[in-house]
């Protein structure tokens, strides 16, 4: 059967973790950055970000509604793809996540002085361990 | 006698190790197939997004995106990932042996490193070759979120978008099958050039608002998604690897104990016969 002879649309909507749903629809809504769109077959390809909201995938009357907190679409003439986020974006929580990451490495490179300084003190804790044994066995022979 | 006891207290304390190892065999076993689920259920994501960015390859937007340019490299990023407790085999050594290697041949070039570390392992690995730590992530648990990773990721995107790196590469172990994990080094920027060869006619996608936004938030999850894949992959091939040493410690220790009941067993029997033939020559001299 020749591909532009189908009459349905096949729909996946994928989040980082997990599949949410795949199969064919007749028409598919979703609510993108600029509005609300209605995926029908032959759609021309299209690349949009999604806002918060619903998807409706409607197949042979019947309908399944998705909630999505954002994400990103493709539309494929015979196949549309969802991407949906699990995490929430906004750009100062992406902004204290990168200091975040900065403070970590800065902190791991601090940790490696503070163990150098460790080793340094445990080895002149043993010297003076060493000493005072020294002194008492003196005194023990000359005391 | 004082040789049967040290055996005797050695068989003792190997057998408390097997039972350890047995039990940690067995936890990493129950994660393990948890950590695969989670691989499994993670993989559609990155595979759509791989075929969406597939697509966009070969479409020929007219807006070129700074990611899929190629340019002349001066300093390049690594991602690694590493798990953040050991007892897991060779797995972090044979990746970070990997990955200074692939390092070495830039820095040979006199082209600098920067890292991004995801691991307790990695970070302490790095942390004694002074090298260009400027993120890291640690203790992310066996359930990792996204979350967790867009600032590391974001940290590198910065600094690529800011031209102070002109290549990222991410290491990071490929989970096989049980036995079997592979580290591996890929290129996560500038996108690899996909070979175009079916679709050479002329289409594009229609962007909402504009090309250069929608395709900045595309890249951006793209490579966050391949960067999540690779912890999910690198947690199960964590828990596998710690499986199948943990497997062999217990091995081990069995046939260790057998040993060590056999020199126990001569131990005994030589003492015993000493005290006979002392006893013998004993009653012999009375």
């Amino acid at each position: 059967m020749d591909k532009l002879s189908k009459d349905k649309i096949g729909i996946t909507i994928v989040s980082a973790e997990k599949e949410l749903f795949s199969g064919d629809a007749d028409m598919v809504f979703v609510t993108g950055r600029e509005g609300e769109l209605g995926i029908a077959p032959k759609h021309s390809p299209l690349l949009t970000g999604l806002k918060p909201g619903e998807v409706r995938v409607q197949n042979d009357g019947q309908e399944e509604v998705f909630y999505i907190s954002g994400g990103m679409l493709e539309i494929q003439p015979y196949v549309v793809t969802v991407l949906a986020d699990t995490a929430l974006r906004a750009h100062d929580i992406d902004e204290a996540a990168v200091l975040e990451a900065k403070e970590r490495a800065e902190k791991a490179l601090a940790e490696a002085s503070a163990d150098l300084d460790y080793y340094r003190v445990t080895t002149e804790l043993a010297q003076a361990v060493a000493q005072i044994r020294a002194v008492r066995r003196l005194r023990k022979q000359f005391g | 006698m004082a040789n049967t006891k040290e055996i005797r207290s050695k068989i003792q304390s190997v057998k408390k190790t097997r039972k350890i190892t047995r039990a940690m065999e067995m936890v990493a076993a129950s994660k393990m197939r948890k950590a695969q689920d989670r691989m499994f259920a993670s993989r559609p994501y990155s595979e759509k997004i791989r075929r969406v960015i597939g697509h966009l390859a070969k479409a020929h937007p007219e807006y070129h995106h700074l990611y899929m340019q190629s340019r002349d490299i001066q300093r390049v990023g690594y991602i690694v990932v590493t798990s953040d407790r050991g007892l897991c085999g060779s797995l972090n050594n044979n990746l970070l042996k990997l990955s200074s290697t692939s390092m070495q041949a830039y820095q040979d070039k006199g082209i600098e490193v920067d890292l991004c570390l995801i691991g307790h392992k990695a970070v302490g690995y790095f942390r004694r070759q002074e090298a260009n730590l400027i993120a890291s992530a640690e203790h992310i648990g066996d359930t990792p979120s996204i979350e967790d990773l867009i600032g590391i990721v974001k940290v590198m995107l910065d600094n690529y978008k800011a031209k102070k790196i002109d290549c990222l590469h991410l290491v990071y172990n490929n989970f096989v099958n049980t036995m079997k994990q592979q580290p591996q080094v890929t290129r996560l920027l500038p996108l690899e050039p996909v070979d175009e060869d079916q679709l050479d006619y002329y289409w594009d996608y229609i962007y909402e608002p504009d090309a250069r936004e929608v395709l900045t938030e595309f890249l951006t999850r793209y490579v966050e998604s391949q960067v999540y894949q690779s912890v999910v992959e690198n947690i199960a091939c964590e828990q596998a690897a710690r499986m199948v040493a943990m497997k062999s410690a217990t091995d081990n220790a069995g046939s260790f104990i057998d040993q060590l009941q056999l020199a126990y067993n001569k131990a005994r029997q030589a003492a015993i016969t000493r005290e006979l033939s002392e006893i013998v020559a004993g009653a012999d001299a009375v």
